[in-house]
This record gives structure tokens, sequence and C-alpha cells, in this order.
């Protein structure tokens, strides 16, 4: 049982999701326990193969008992580890928060949406955790096919939006494999490590060069990356509250991780930053999208639109982060890669909420939001000062780490982007809190002999508890920094970098 | 030109490849994008199987011919096409087949909304 974790982190939630069509036929009320129940025990697998790798070093699972590079491998390390945990908890928690928006929101597509929820909660796991570049392939596309319905069923624009993104994904999914292709050619086999101890032998060679702009390129459009996030804003802003509050904060992330695992493992520290010299090009990609990302967040009306674009910007980070060709860039990303998904999920199970209670996500549905909605608007406010980067939130702690990175690397747009990105979240909250508290006009200030109540109508139980273990975790794991960063981050750090 | 005579299989996948891309970013019908999108994912199968195809080669099922009576198997590998690549592709036609199927979806539902599938009067509709 015990050396069987690994795959069951993918198993649970695929065969949930067949469960889930079979008893949505009959009864949609149990299909969101139902999914809570799989989802809770991939998350639990997740942790316990988290522990493993804490103590045992990197685990190689062999899917069929077929000897790594013929087969199949799942392969965890503890970068996997992590990120399979925060997908997993991030999944959970959602899926606990959708109960009351998608009754309110999705009445009679109730079990559809929990078997697409669940299987692209399984898209995304087996894409982390696998080791095989085919394989991952066939994973991203069950999450990209998933989260292509789930995004339609949003209101309005949203199957244009949705048609955009099916458009731009699939060439995101094909430059992918094409970059697979050319690297079968030369290595002849689909196993990222295997085809990393082969490619130091063939460090000259055209095709692996184009191989690798083929998979970053695909890889960059899939987690939006300026400049091609055009898709992004639009498909997240009409989706629904429940797709919204999922699809945000991990597809992008898993992204990151993919980038992450082709540069490091399949390819090397030493030929990305020696022998080609893409990183000026990337590093102006990775400044623009931080920059274009908080500008245009700062001109959205609608909040949901605004989360939307600091995406943009945080991707910016991420990739920044990564190509500063520093240890300490290289950890936080990482590092952020958790902390961007669990405050990027606090922030839209706010916005949900209030999307919730008041039927749209404006400045104007915030005004009183404090008096009346007081849990919420806590929350909002934890999320708040992490996406600004205060301590002791987990947000501070991944920009320090970028900003030293991009210092060691001396690559001063970036911090000076970073900073910007910092103080135009501060502006963008700070807006939203005063709505939240000081709307009320002279006029309207409350006469202590009338009784001028506003209506108590805080978010329900099932999505505030949601909401709060975000919150608190993004303090936890504020406060953890130095543990997760000594115990799981550093022994993955690769060689070659600054 | 022996280059090209032995590489031709690449070169017309970049111009699939490029007759995929331009439709699906230039074109603005949208029936006309999922066709380009069609030739796009269509370009990379025949590329997949191009580089495991061998001339002369047969189908990677052990094989025999009868002469006089006597079965002679083909146990050499390099007589069969590599089974790999095709197996790949089988997965990639299925996921082919399901995103086209979602964007005609999609393409079904926009003209129902907007009673058109030009993309331009589309937008016109939106504001």
């Amino acid at each position: 049982m015990e050396q069987q974790y690994p795959v069951l982190i993918v198993i649970i939630p695929m065969f949930t999701a067949m469960v889930l069509t079979l008893a949505g036929w009959f009864k949609p009320a149990v299909c969101q326990p139902l999914a809570v129940v799989g989802l809770l025990g991939s998350f639990l697998s997740a942790v316990a193969t988290l522990t493993k790798v804490s103590a045992g070093g990197v685990i190689s699972y062999r899917l069929g008992g077929w000897e790594p590079p013929f087969g199949i491998e799942y392969r965890v390390d503890g970068l996997n580890a992590l990120v399979l945990v925060m997908v997993s908890l991030v999944a959970l928690l959602v899926a606990i928060f959708a109960r009351k928006p998608v009754e309110k929101e999705l009445g009679n597509k109730i079990s559809n949406f929990y078997t697409l929820f669940v299987l692209l909660v399984t898209g995304l796991l087996g894409m982390t955790i696998t080791g095989d570049a085919f394989n991952l392939y066939v994973l991203l596309e069950i999450a990209a096919l998933t989260s292509y319905a789930l995004l339609a069923m949003g209101r309005g624009r949203a199957y244009m939006a949705t048609f955009n993104y099916v458009i731009l994904g699939t060439i995101g999914a094909c430059f992918y494999l094409f970059g697979v292709g050319l690297l079968l050619i030369k290595t002849g086999s689909l196993n990222m490590v295997d085809i990393g101890s082969i490619l130091p032998q063939l460090a000259g060679s055209q095709t692996v060069l184009i191989a690798f702009g083929f998979l970053m390129a695909g890889v960059w459009i899939k987690m939006a990356l300026f400049p091609f996030h055009g898709w992004l804003p639009n498909a997240y802003t009409y989706a629904p509250t429940a797709t919204s509050c999922l699809v945000a904060p991990l597809m992008t992330k898993v992204s990151v991780y993919i980038m992450l695992r082709i540069m490091f493992t399949v390819y090397s520290a030493d030929w990305i930053f020696n022998v080609i010299q893409w990183k000026p090009v990337v590093m102006i990609l990775a400044v623009v999208a931080i920059l274009m990302g908080s500008f245009f967040a700062l001109a959205q009306r609608d909040i949901k639109r605004m989360l939307t674009y600091l995406i943009v910007a945080e991707i910016g980070y991420m990739v920044g982060g990564a190509w500063t060709g520093t240890t300490a860039g290289l950890t936080g990303t990482i590092y952020h890669i958790m902390a961007d998904g669990l405050m990027t999920v606090c922030l839209f199970m706010v916005i949900g909420s209030v999307v919730y209670r008041k039927g749209k996500a404006n400045f104007e549905s915030f005004k009183d939001a404090f008096q009346s909605m007081p849990w919420t608007m806590s929350a909002l406010i934890i999320g708040g000062l992490s996406m600004i980067g205060v301590p002791p939130t987990c947000g501070f702690f991944s920009k320090w780490y970028l900003i030293s990175g991009a210092y060691q690397s001396s690559d001063y747009a970036f911090i000076v982007a970073l900073l910007i990105s910092s103080l135009v979240n501060a502006i963008l909250f700070i807006r939203i809190v005063e709505t939240a508290f000081f709307s009320a006009t002279p006029s309207e200030i409350p006469d202590p002999h009338s009784h001028h109540e506003v209506d108590y109508a805080d978010s329900p139980v099932s999505m505030l508890i949601p909401m709060w273990v975000s919150a608190l975790a993004l303090i936890a794991m504020g406060l953890y920094t130095g543990e997760i960063v000594t115990r799981w981050i550093q022994p993955i750090l690769p060689g070659g970098l600054i | 030109m022996e280059w090209l005579q032995i590489n031709y299989n690449y070169l017309l996948v970049i111009v699939l490849l490029m007759i995929g891309l331009w439709a699906m970013i230039g074109k603005n019908n949208l029936v006309k994008k999922c066709i380009g999108m069609c030739i796009f994912q269509n370009a990379i199968i025949m590329f997949f199987i191009s580089m495991g195809a061998k001339a002369g080669s047969t189908i990677p099922i052990l094989n025999y011919t009868k002469v006089n009576g006597v079965k002679t198997y083909f146990t050499e590998a390099s007589m069969y096409a590599n089974p790999l690549t095709q197996i790949l592709m089988l997965t990639a036609i299925v996921v082919g087949v399901a995103t086209l199927g979602m964007a005609l979806t999609l393409v079904q539902k926009i003209y129902s909304e907007y009673g058109t599938c030009e993309e331009d009067e589309i937008l016109k509709k939106i504001g």
C-alpha cells in the first residue's frame, strides 16, 4: 500500500470522475460530497508522498511494472511533491467552496460540473507527477479539454472567450508535442530523466535547440506569458465562479512547473545559461508581463477581471525568477508557485462570495461590505497583504527570494518591475478595502438614534471555511518559509546556477 | 538536393503546419479556424508517423513468409516500422478528435447566440 501512494494521487480522482458520471444520472445531490471525498483521498496521498520524499529522496514509480525508459514512470522529487500537495489542497478547498455557487449558477448541470472538475484535477495532478514527456502531453490535453468545457459554462461572452482559448491552447499543446517529437528523433527516448542524460552529448545540435524553442513556446502559450496572454482575462472573467476559482490558481502554475521541468530536468542549467543566450529576451518578456499585467489591472472596474490581469503579472514573476539563473531566483519561483496558487484561490473565493451575495463584483458591490460580510472581507485583507508582499504572509518571502536572485544576476529591470507591481497591488487592494470600509457618504453616517443597519449577510459557512483555510495557509506558509526552503526546495535545486 | 530526397516529409509537415497556423490565426470564419486546427494537428501526426516509417518495412507484428512450406520469421528489428510513434499518435488522434468536437460545439453555441460565424460580426454584436 505504502509504495502505491504516487499512483493513488491520480487514480482516485480519475475513478471518482467515473463514479460521478453514474451518480449524476440518479442523484445529482450526492455529486459534491463524492467529489470532496475523492479529492480528500488524493490530498492525503499527496501528503503521504511528500513525507516519504522528505525522508527518502526521489520516488520512482513504474506504471505496470515496466522499467523506466521503456515504460511510463511516475517520478516524484521535492518539487513535484510540493506542487502535488498544493494542487490537491486547492482542488479540495474549491470543491468544498463550490457547493452553493454551483447550485445557484449551474442548477441543472451539477453532475456534469463535478465530473469535469474532478477530471481537470486528475489532468493537473498527472501532469505534475509524470516523468514521461508524452504522457504529460496527454494529461495536458485532458486538463485543457475539461477546462474548456468548464469555462464555457459561464455567462455572456464565455463561448467566444473559450473558443479563443481552445484555438490558442491547441497551438500551445501542439507546439509542445512537436518539441517532444524533435527530441524523440534525436534521443529516441520519452522519459524526461533519460532524455536529460542523453542531451549533454548533443549540446551543439540545432535540432535540440529548435526543440527547446517549441517546448518553451508551447508552455508559454499555456501559462499566458506576455505576449501570449490575450486569451486569459476574457476566458477567466466570464467563467462560472467555481470554475475560475479552480482554473485560475492551478492551470498557469502547473504550466510554470512544466517549464521548470523542461529547463532543469530535460535540459540543464548549464546549457540554458551558458550555451544559448536567450536569457535577456526572456527577462524582457517577464518584465513586460509584470508591467502590462499590473497596469491593465489598474484600469479594470470589474474586480474579477482585475485579478485575471494580476495572474498575468504573477506569471512574469515566476518566469523571470527561473530565468535569472540564480539559486535564490529559482527558490523564489518554486516557492511562489505554491504561494501564488494559495493566494489566487483565496482572492478568487472572496470575489466568488461577493458575486454570490451581490450578483456581481465591481466597486459598487463592495460598498459597506465590511459591515455586511466581515469575515469575507477579513480574508480579502489577508489575501491582499500577501499579494502586496507584506510579512508575515508568504507573498513577502517569495518576493524577497526573487529580488535577491535578480540582484545577484544584476537584472535590475526585473527588480524595478517587481517593486512597481507591488505598489500597484497596494493601490488596488487599498482601493477595494477603502470602498468596503469607508464608502458611507457624510449624510449616510449612521445616526445613533436612527436604526440605519446594514444587513448582516456574510457568505455561507461552506464558503467561509475553505476561504479561511487558504487565508490561514498563507500566513502559516510565510511563518514556515525557512523550513520549506531548507527541507524541500534546496535539495532539488539543480547544479550550474549562480 | 539529396537532403530533400531523404527528408521531404519534414518539408511537407512544415508546409502543413504553416497552413494550419495561418488558418487558425488569420481566418475570420470560426469554422475555417476549426479546419485550420485540424490541419495543424494532423501535420504533427504525420510528422511522428513519418519519422518512424522506413522504406520496405512492415507493421510491427511478428510475421513470416512461407517458402515451400517452411516458415521464415522476420526476427530482425530493422524489418519493422517503429511502433512507438504509431502508438503515440493513436492517442494524439483521439485527443485531436475530442478537441475538434469541443471547438465545433462552441461554434454551434456561438452561432445560435449571435446568428453568425464571422468573427468581426460577432465582435461588433458584443460591442
